[in-house]
């Protein structure tokens, strides 16, 4: 990922911070800047999720892509959050204590580098809301 | 005017490696270091975590526990010795992720276990004198400790961050005072690049942690007129558990005394955040009105002694965010193969 697209998604990633179309009472996250269903008549506002959220299926990665070698086995999973949206995120747990319907809760982490001389990206992990 | 902490937040990593796991890989004696040490276990980071997730997870409990509005934040200051970027602050990632940007100052703090408290007096210094109404102080370390080096058994992950203000009504806990003993002591380094710390072996804990501990410790007493049977509390930095026994007994100080915010058996040393850490576990069972008398150690070498007090508002706060008690409970346990994986020991090409 190069500079500038992770800095422009910075706030995004480490406060879910998304948006809110106030019309039709829709939430988005990643942020959209126009409401699909309102289109122009549509009125968009930032919003902060709280990151709460459950899990809606899930896999476990063992053969991880290049600068994730070292955390397989690790669970990836679409999360739908309280507010409506889902992402796709890894959860912190051991494989065997996911499943689906799990609740989940926000965490700060590395998500990923550019090699040892290159940034360092940080954002939003989930781990179970027990 | 009244200075003190608005609130406080500590983290700890859920992994731990035993004593006895790393003993075993170098044909070290555990009994032995354990009971020298008077540490068991220590906590050791996940693969994505550094001193800056852990600085962020800890300034995130802070502000939620006392429910602060983070834009009246006006100054970040992280203190670690491991700072993920050797240029590049550490701080400004935290003021993002607790909504305290854009308007304030941050910096990055460095004086090898005492930067979280040299942090803390920065900020008493700046909302005393009017220029911010809140800072943000806080020591975060995934320590480094060489494979092989007595390091090894204690450098541990963790992070505390306090909120510093001065309105009366909002302090949990008001800093009386504060003292500092510094002096130009090389007893622990580490060379620009280099992975790991060296220090000066077992002959520097006299000249450095012994001596401006007691310094610092006594120069405040003296300054404020008070003596160890003043205080509820005690805490002194713990490298070990052995150092902070032995000054409190030189100290004047009771057992009783430091018993409460002595987590170093169970977590390690966690380098900028262990004297906070013991100031947070003791404030995580203080009563109103207790006192509790605090001395942090950076080597290289300095001493920062606090004296504080508790106020009624710790009732308030103190259940809103995880105590350091339930942050030590259900770790998970790792060999040292799975610890060098974790701590980067080991590099996959």
């Amino acid at each position: 990922m190069s500079v500038p697209r992770f800095w422009r998604k910075q706030i995004a990633r480490y406060n879910l911070v998304g948006t809110h179309c106030k019309k039709c009472d829709e939430y988005f996250y990643p942020p959209r800047n126009m409401c699909p269903a309102c289109r122009r008549e549509g009125e968009i506002e930032d919003f902060k999720f709280s990151g709460k959220g459950e899990v809606v299926t899930y896999t476990v990665i063992h053969t991880a892509a290049e600068g994730f070698e070292n955390q397989t086995p690790y669970v990836l999973a679409i999360i739908k959050l309280e507010e409506g949206p889902s992402l796709t995120s890894q959860i912190i747990c051991e494989p065997e204590e996911v499943s689906i319907g799990m609740k989940v809760k926000p965490v700060f982490r590395k998500l990923g580098q550019g090699g040892e001389r290159g940034m360092i990206y940080y954002g939003t992990k989930f781990v179970p809301d027990k | 005017m009244s200075v003190g902490i608005v609130s406080y937040g500590a983290y700890v990593p859920r992994y731990r490696i035993k004593i006895e796991d790393i003993a075993r890989v170098w044909g070290d004696d555990a009994d032995i270091l354990r009971s020298g040490l008077m540490v068991n276990e220590k906590a050791v980071p996940d693969v994505d975590e550094d001193a800056a997730t852990i600085a962020v997870e800890a300034a995130r409990a802070a502000v939620t526990r006392s429910d602060i509005d983070a834009q009246r934040i006006g100054a970040v200051y992280t203190g670690s010795e491991s700072h993920p970027y050797a240029v590049k602050p550490t701080s400004t990632i935290v003021a993002e992720a607790t909504g305290a940007t854009p308007v304030l100052t941050a910096a990055d703090f460095e004086f090898a276990c005492k930067a979280g408290t040299a942090a803390v007096q920065a900020c008493m210094g700046l909302v005393s004198s009017g220029m911010i109404d809140l800072g943000l102080a806080i020591g975060s370390d995934v320590a480094q400790g060489a494979p092989e080096d007595a390091l090894e058994y204690t450098a541990a992950a963790g992070g505390v961050a306090f909120v510093i203000g001065n309105k009366e009504s909002e302090l949990a806990a008001i800093i009386e005072d504060t003292y500092s003993f510094t002096t130009d002591t090389p007893d622990f380094w580490r060379r620009e690049g280099m992975p790991y710390p060296e220090h000066g072996g077992r002959f520097t804990g006299e000249p450095g942690y012994f001596k401006h501990v007691t310094n610092a410790a006594k120069g405040l007493m003296a300054k404020i007129d008070t003596k160890p049977e003043d205080y509820d509390y005690a805490v002194f930095h713990q490298p070990n558990g052995k150092f902070p026994s032995r000054v409190a007994k030189m100290l004047g100080f009771s057992k009783e005394q430091i018993k409460p915010g002595l987590v170093v058996p169970r977590l390690g040393n966690t380098y900028s955040g262990s004297c906070m850490m013991g100031i947070a576990a003791t404030l995580d069972q203080a009563k109103p009105g207790d006192r509790i008398f605090a001395t942090a150690f950076g080597s290289g070498a300095g001493g920062d002694a606090f004296s504080i007090t508790v106020t009624d508002k710790i009732e308030e706060i103190r259940d809103k965010a995880p105590k350091v008690e339930e942050l030590l409970e259900n770790p998970i346990y790792m060999d040292y193969a799975q610890y060098a994986r974790h701590k980067g020991k080991i590099k996959i090409a």
